[in-house]
């Protein structure tokens, strides 16, 4: 058990340190409180720019597509300081953590010439389609379907929780090519251009107020069949393969974001009045907040271990299952100690004059209902867990 | 970075494992759970011809020197197995405490000893009313002839009954002071308490007018408090080890037990509503491991966190051992209520540990005070005031 980092990573960490310090730009706060969705996305398209041409984007991706070839260690450093530095995050998120590693895994070199480094750099946004109305948990109930006509697949149907599908220029899509075909085969999964004609990109408002997700519609777009990622028929296993990946290594900004939140809300007891005297001093609120920085450290904790048997083993395991229901849970929990702690303020929104931090609390305790559900619900999530690790019955 | 136990590690905690397996089977620990002590001394001798005695005890002193990570990954195995008998007592608590607070003389007789498996011995703390906070410890010395008297009464003393000598943590003048009792002393009367948890046998020891000579003082004051602290961290990180070796045997035979009893024609283990159990004690299970990994680790390389490192991770698993064996007495349904199934072993097992060191609710206040209280307002803020 050795926890430092070795001295080409501490170099690492102190370049990137000194560079987010000279770089973060000084308006961004400003930018995420008070920007409209597409406006702040264009900011962090641009700054996303700013990190690629810097070299800091896709530290682990092969050097001859826009990487650095960097071990998994210095990504997982980089998404930790990012968050310490509170840098904004990149635009093209999903492309970063799972579309870019499937292409890696899965495509041919052209395609990853004409992907890769437009994704470093934010060129090219991609969104992922997955989910249908009838495809949720039942992800492989998919139904869209792609037909091949010549050199072309024809693609029709909807799929639906398509995070940033307003933004994106492509979208990783996975259809049924073969109609005979139920469940885990007869899938294909494609790249579609966004800007095809018979694409329509409606915004699902969420419960926040935001529409974070949208509904796309495929009515006959015709796609290349040199879109084809990985082979014809093998869609669930491509679409799968870098899922555990990401639950692995994301977890260390999300980690670093509570922690953050946390330390916020440490000061904030201090100062908001409960009964009479500061919230620090309320022997409930101190358990409580005792109970959530044992949480949050016991997620670094496992978030080590699960980087460290990555580094050991080579692959994550369905572990990552248990970092997700972890985190996701403890941050409903977190997010309601900070809101009975702040009390009635916590539930005024932005914009509102006597609301504490621009109203994050109350977005944040909205906000999160939604992380046990996206990404695979916690239900999902413990079924992995039983059956894939401890090796229990298929339940469904 | 390197987060799991090395390959030198994993092979020890084998060799436990295959060393408990074979000779403190359940059916051993039954045994044993249903006698007055719950020692085997045939087992203590071959516990200590295994080294285990030794281990973090120096090398100057005929220990082995090792880690604290080598003695966590060996005591999950030993919690594992719920091997009764005074080890914990002895290299966990006394050990660590007399290393820290004994003069070169007090080592040399007392660690040689230890190390040798000749020498068992306990720390008599908790008092009427039982509080872990050292505030908690009244009972006071007295001066006479050249020695001091203790007098009183020290409950829920872990092996008081086989032990050789006890640590007996009074105050003196107003301050900590430890001292080493020999069992035998006059005026020494240990009574058994009818704990809850069978495999881990507890006293009430009863002092009156024992006779303390000069060289039996093992420290006071400010020495006294800087010895207690981090051998009390040493304890609680041990104990947090132990408990999630009991928590990974809870998982493994509930899994088993999920996977092989039929209901409505098929094993309970494919219905969600067990099969989501199973995963929560995964969940808890890991979680405790990488906290009593890190408390571990920290205390090993004398990391300035590593008490609020400690106090995380007992706070954890302190209720993370208890859920676990709630869930998987719930699995085994009408088999884990019986006497028979090993389920309630671990779990009075559990229950006993949550309060051992402190309970969750005292080590979140510990953290409270170390995170909280040592993050103030910013100026501006305080200034301003709010609500």
């Amino acid at each position: 058990m050795d926890l430092n980092l070795t001295p080409a990573e501490l170099k690492f960490r102190d370049e990137l340190r000194a560079w987010l310090r000279a770089n973060v730009p000084s308006d961004w706060e400003k930018h995420r409180t008070e920007d409209e969705m597409r406006e702040r996305f264009e900011f962090l398209r641009v700054w996303q720019k700013k990190v690629y041409q810097a070299g800091w984007a896709g530290l682990s991706w092969p050097k001859e597509y826009g990487g650095r070839g960097a071990p998994l260690m210095e990504q997982v450093i980089f998404t930790e300081e990012m968050a310490r530095a509170a840098a904004p995050p990149l635009a093209n998120v999903l492309g970063l953590s799972l579309i870019g590693p499937t292409i890696i895994a899965f495509g041919t070199d052209p395609q990853k010439k004409r992907f890769l480094a437009n994704i470093l750099s934010a060129d090219e946004i991609w969104c992922q389609g997955f989910s249908e109305p009838n495809a949720g948990s039942d992800l492989a109930n998919v139904r869209t379907e792609a037909r091949l006509d010549g050199d072309h697949y024809v693609i029709n149907g909807q799929k639906v929780w398509n995070s940033y599908g307003w933004a994106a220029d492509w979208c990783a899509l996975l259809t049924r090519s073969d109609p005979n075909s139920t469940k885990h085969q007869g899938l294909t999964y494609i790249l579609v251009d966004m800007k095809s004609p018979g694409v329509e990109v409606r915004p699902l408002r969420q419960m926040t107020g935001e529409s974070e997700f949208c509904e796309i519609f495929f009515h006959d777009v015709r796609v290349p069949a040199a879109n084809v990622l990985g082979k014809v028929g093998d869609g669930w296993n491509v679409a799968i393969g870098t899922l555990a990946h990401e639950r692995a290594t994301l977890g260390a900004g999300v980690q670093i974001t509570l922690k953050r939140q946390f330390d916020r809300l440490v000061q904030l007891s201090h100062t908001t009045i409960r009964n009479g005297k500061p919230a620090a001093e309320d022997p409930v609120i101190r358990q409580k907040l005792g109970q959530c920085y044992t949480d949050i450290e016991i997620m670094r904790l496992n978030q080590m271990r699960a980087i460290s048997r990555i580094n050991q083993k080579g692959v994550p395991g369905p572990e990552g299952s248990v970092l997700k229901i972890f985190w996701t849970e403890l941050n409903q929990r977190f997010q309601q100690i900070a809101t009975e702690l702040l009390g009635p303020y916590a539930s005024l929104t932005k914009g509102d004059p006597h609301a504490i931090d621009e109203g994050q609390w109350a977005y944040g305790f909205l906000r999160a209902r939604g992380n046990t559900i996206e990404a695979g619900t916690s239900e999902v999530q413990r079924n992995i867990v039983g059956h894939f690790v401890l090796g229990l019955p298929k339940s469904y | 970075m390197q987060f799991e136990l090395t390959e030198t590690q994993q092979t020890l905690k084998n060799t436990v494992l295959k060393f408990l397996a074979a000779e403190c089977p359940m059916a051993e620990v039954r045994r044993l759970m249903e006698t007055d002590t719950a020692f085997d001394p045939a087992l203590w001798r071959k516990i200590a011809e295994q080294g285990w005695t030794g281990m973090l005890i120096p090398e100057s002193y005929g220990g082995f020197g090792m880690g604290m990570v080598d003695m966590a990954s060996a005591l999950e195995e030993i919690g594992r197995a719920l091997m009764p008998g005074p080890f914990f007592s002895t290299v966990l608590m006394a050990g660590p405490l007399i290393e820290r607070a004994g003069n070169e003389n007090q080592k040399q007789k007392y660690l040689g000893a230890i190390a040798r498996g000749e020498a068992k011995v306990t720390v008599a703390f908790l008092e009427d009313p039982p509080a872990w906070s050292p505030d908690g410890v009244q009972m006071t010395a007295r001066a006479a002839g050249g020695g001091y008297l203790l007098d009183g009464k020290k409950l829920f003393v872990p092996d008081a009954a086989v032990a050789d000598f006890l640590v007996v943590i009074a105050r003196l003048e107003g301050q900590l002071a430890l001292f080493m009792v020999g069992s035998n002393s006059k005026g020494l009367s240990i009574s058994p308490m009818s704990s809850m948890d069978l495999t881990r046998k507890v006293y009430e020891v009863a002092l009156d007018g024992v006779k303390i000579a000069p060289e039996d003082v093992l420290a006071t004051g400010a020495a006294a408090a800087a010895a207690l602290g981090p051998a009390r961290a040493i304890a609680t990180a041990g104990l947090v080890a132990e408990m999630t070796g009991g928590m990974q045997r809870l998982l493994e035979i509930t899994v088993e037990y999920a996977k092989t009893r039929k209901q409505f024609g098929r094993p309970i283990g494919q219905f969600q509503a067990v099969q989501h159990q199973c995963a929560d004690m995964l969940l808890y299970t890991e979680s405790s491991r990488s906290g009593a990994y890190y408390a571990a680790y920290a205390l090993q390389e004398a990391i300035p966190e590593a008490p609020l490192a400690v106090s995380v991770a007992k706070a954890y698993s302190s209720d993370a051992y208890r859920e676990t064996g709630n869930r998987a007495i719930q699995v085994h349904g009408g088999m884990g209520f019986t006497w028979e199934n090993d389920a309630h072993l671990y779990y009075r097992r559990a229950k006993v540990s949550e309060q051992m060191f402190g309970d969750a609710a005292f080590h979140r206040e510990q953290i409270a005070k170390m995170v909280v209280d040592a993050h103030p307002a910013r100026p501006e803020e305080k200034a301003a005031g709010r609500g």
